[in-house]
């Protein structure tokens, strides 16, 4: 631990030597224009940077919107809007899309954007050996035609009333046809940002395209890079240094304290995607019985919850939905914190002296410390909770995610409106409830929006009453960036950290 | 008495011990507060601001789950150092006995124990039997072997050379029988030795493994696992760290100088 953290140290002190050097030199030339670099740190580095082969969100928070584009996107207020495409009809069966697509566009290579590569890239995202980490969403396209250069249709099988959103994430972004394979290692998009280097272990360098489509956005960066520390300490040490400039998603909520002094820095408490959720093994006993999830989930003070495990930041849910998503009901009253109901439930199910049981809990911090905070409010219930830690990603994809050889665990969702993943055949929950699958099939049915969230509403309910993992909260974005730093997104209805607003000023 | 005065490192080690481990049997029948309960109103409290020595980040009292810690530490510590002196002792004087062939594969053998420390064998432990009191047990005692071995083979061979032994032998006692009555009495000491400044090793592992998250799971306390649980705290708590930290050198450091004050004490050298 020790030489892991001096190594740490020594390889800060390195690049703050490096970053001072390169500031010395660029201030010789412009001593009160706005800095036009931004150093953004990152806790995760992603192990490539192709957003449609792998599921990693870290790739997204480097690429998405940066480097490459999608036919639509989603604004910081979690709204679809187009990009690639400049607009779309949908027949009134749902079952035509035409997208008129953007002319003069260019990926940084030079290739322009057409129908012929947006066609492409949607085919390499759906096709038979795709590994694309959301191919499900592309499933219910029947066929991509090109009527000409500038027009794009997609024929559905069967409506997908979220086929605008989806095209809109990470995902689902274009690649141009010759450099896609090597995407990973080189991206090359249509984005504001060009792909120059990546050092591996440390970070990725962007710098401005010059040759941008979009010229309502005037972007006032020249260079941008992603900085990858993983060490809560060392992302503080870093920020109060000036090393990076930002952490839109900084690691330890006990620590964003430590900033209060520091009149150079910000603090930005926002919102984000990952829902915190104890999921339960709902076709083993004692869970495979309703009473006894709801009993637990009585047994559970969500307030306590987020005060012990995040330092009070983090908003209670009651079901697996965030105040971010559309169609939001709060529904942490369905089975609030009662320990009498909880005890007369648990009785009621045939367990009056509780029972005993393993969470198999991830070894992130917010896993750990939730686990701790749940084991000692169910053993006021009486029921014994064994924690064990289950080393994340490799052990718990294969014992929970693809096994399902547990009796509860403890993961963040990171994925936006992701309620369908209760109706999913298999899924590590083995919930299976026709009348919620039926809810979400209507939701694809139906187009328009407000339709759509009153289903979504009916969703949240039945699951709020089934209870088949334990709602707890939703993770804060803890932003914190230099005060002259502006355009940075406070709340995150996407993962993401989009750079094209981002300036300085003085 | 009066050597026993002469003797400082010995006493202070000794008192030092002797406090830890009536600590330790004391959090048995009596803690300040149950050192599990949560009570997160009172949490991140400063020492004498809420209990002794302050909450941690749950509103547990570090002082009960220090002493709950002691018992945990000390009894894992001292199974492993029983564990491997009982088995690393039988292989010295048996080997001190046959020599031969016998003696070079089990040096050998040491050896190779003694290339992999023990928190990477409580690792591939863990691994395959899950991490726990069992697995750290294990881990450390069989680290422990060796020393044992290699220690008591030295001193019973020294025996074996005496002249009370060679006259035993040349009056056809069995060898088995030489080794219980003349060679495991007589290399005791060096062995009583070796257990204390052991046990202060053994600690030291335990909350190694404890801070790994391979000792004993949550909700039990462990010193390493406070320590673990300490970081990112260590602004805002910093006895949160200290504490248990405090207790662990205290802890090795006590053990290591009744260690040496013991041996200064049994050397048989000084007797004459």
């Amino acid at each position: 631990m020790t030489l892991l953290g001096s190594a740490t140290i020594l390889k800060s002190a390195a690049f703050g030597l490096a970053i001072s050097a390169g500031l010395l030199l660029g201030q010789t030339g412009a001593e009160a224009a706005a800095k036009t670099a931004i150093t953004v740190g990152m806790a995760i580095e992603p192990a490539g940077l192709d957003p449609t082969v792998a599921a990693p969100v870290a790739i997204g928070q480097v690429t998405w919107q940066n480097i490459f584009e999608g036919l639509t996107t989603i604004d910081r207020d979690g709204k679809i809007k187009p990009q690639l495409a400049e607009s779309w009809q949908i027949s009134p069966d749902g079952l035509t899309y035409t997208f008129k697509l953007r002319q003069g566009v260019k990926f940084h290579n030079g290739v322009a954007f057409d129908s012929a590569v947006a066609k492409f890239s949607i085919d390499r995202a759906r096709g038979a050996d795709s590994v694309n980490p959301q191919k499900r969403y592309f499933a219910s396209i029947d066929t991509v035609e090109t009527p000409d250069a500038a027009t794009l249709v997609l024929k559905l099988k069967q409506p997908a009333g979220s086929l605008l959103y989806w095209l809109g994430w990470p995902s689902s972004t274009i690649v141009e046809p010759k450099s896609a394979a090597d995407n990973k290692t080189t991206p090359i998009g249509t984005g504001p940002f060009k792909f120059v280097s990546w050092s591996k272990g440390s970070k990725v360098d962007l710098a401005r395209n010059p040759d941008y489509w979009n010229k309502a956005v005037s972007l006032k960066l020249d260079t941008a890079a992603f900085r990858f520390i993983s060490d809560p300490q060392a992302q503080a040490a870093a920020l109060k240094a000036g090393d990076v400039d930002a952490f839109p998603e900084f690691g330890a909520p006990e620590l964003i304290k430590s900033f209060e002094g520091d009149k150079r820095l910000t603090t930005v408490i926002g919102n984000t995607e990952l829902k915190v959720v104890a999921g339960m093994n709902n076709t083993r006993k004692p869970f495979s019985d309703k009473k006894v999830r709801q009993a637990l989930m009585m047994a559970v003070d969500r307030a306590t919850v987020v005060e012990g495990a995040w330092s009070g930041f983090g908003t209670p849910i009651g079901s697996h939905y965030t105040p971010n998503d559309r169609g939001y009901k709060d529904l942490t009253g369905v089975y609030p914190y009662d320990v009498a109901k909880a005890k007369a439930l648990l009785a009621e199910a045939g367990f009056p002296n509780g029972f005993t049981f393993t969470i198999k809990a991830p070894q992130m911090a917010y896993a750990q410390r939730t686990s701790q905070v749940l084991q000692a409010m169910f053993a006021e219930i009486g029921v014994t909770m064994n924690i064990e830690t289950t080393e994340f990603p490799a052990k718990w994809v294969a014992d929970v995610l693809k096994a399902a050889d547990y009796d509860m665990t403890i993961v963040a969702h990171a994925e936006p409106m992701d309620i369908d993943i209760y109706s999913r055949d298999p899924y590590y929950f083995n919930y299976k409830n026709p009348a919620f699958n039926d809810v979400l099939k209507k939701v694809e049915m139906t187009s328009d929006a407000a339709g759509q969230e009153k289903l979504y509403g009916e969703a949240q309910t039945i699951l709020a009453n089934d209870v088949p993992a334990l709602f707890l909260f939703v993770m804060p974005k803890l932003g914190v960036w230099d005060g002259k730093v502006k355009g940075l997104w406070e709340n995150e209805p996407i993962p993401s950290n989009v750079l094209t607003d981002v300036h300085w000023v003085e | 008495m009066k050597k026993l005065l002469r003797r400082p490192v010995f006493l202070v080690g000794l008192v030092i011990t002797l406090v830890l481990f009536a600590v330790a049997l004391l959090s048995l029948v009596w803690t300040p507060f149950p050192p599990t309960k949560m009570n997160i109103v009172h949490k991140l409290k400063a020492p004498l601001d809420f209990g002794l020595l302050g909450t941690d980040q749950f509103g547990r009292d570090v002082a009960s789950m220090l002493m709950v810690g002691a018992w945990n530490s000390l009894s894992t510590s001292i199974l492993a150092v029983l564990l491997g002196a009982s088995v690393g002792t039988a292989i010295g004087v048996v080997v001190a006995m046959r020599r031969g062939w016998l003696e070079l594969v089990v040096m050998r053998g040491c050896d190779i124990i003694f290339a992999v420390p023990p928190i990477l064998s409580a690792m591939m432990l863990g691994a395959f039997i899950g991490s726990g009191r069992f697995t750290a047990i294990i881990a450390i005692g069989v680290f422990m072997v060796p020393v044992f071995a290699r220690l008591s083979l030295g001193a019973a061979l020294q025996i074996w050379t005496r002249d009370y032994v060679t006259a035993a032998v040349s009056m056809g006692r069995p060898k088995a029988k030489i080794t219980l009555v003349h060679v495991l009495p007589n290399i005791s000491n060096q062995i009583i030795v070796q257990v204390t400044i052991q046990l202060g090793l053994a600690i030291l592992t335990e909350a190694g493994l404890s801070f790994l998250g391979l000792g004993m799971p949550p909700p039990t306390p462990t010193w390493g696992r406070m320590l673990a649980d300490a970081q990112t705290f260590l602004g805002q708590a910093p006895w949160l760290a200290l504490m248990p930290g405090l207790a662990i050198a205290l802890a090795v450091l006590g053990l290591n100088m009744l260690g040496d004050g013991l041996r200064d004490l049994l050397d048989p050298r000084d007797n004459s």
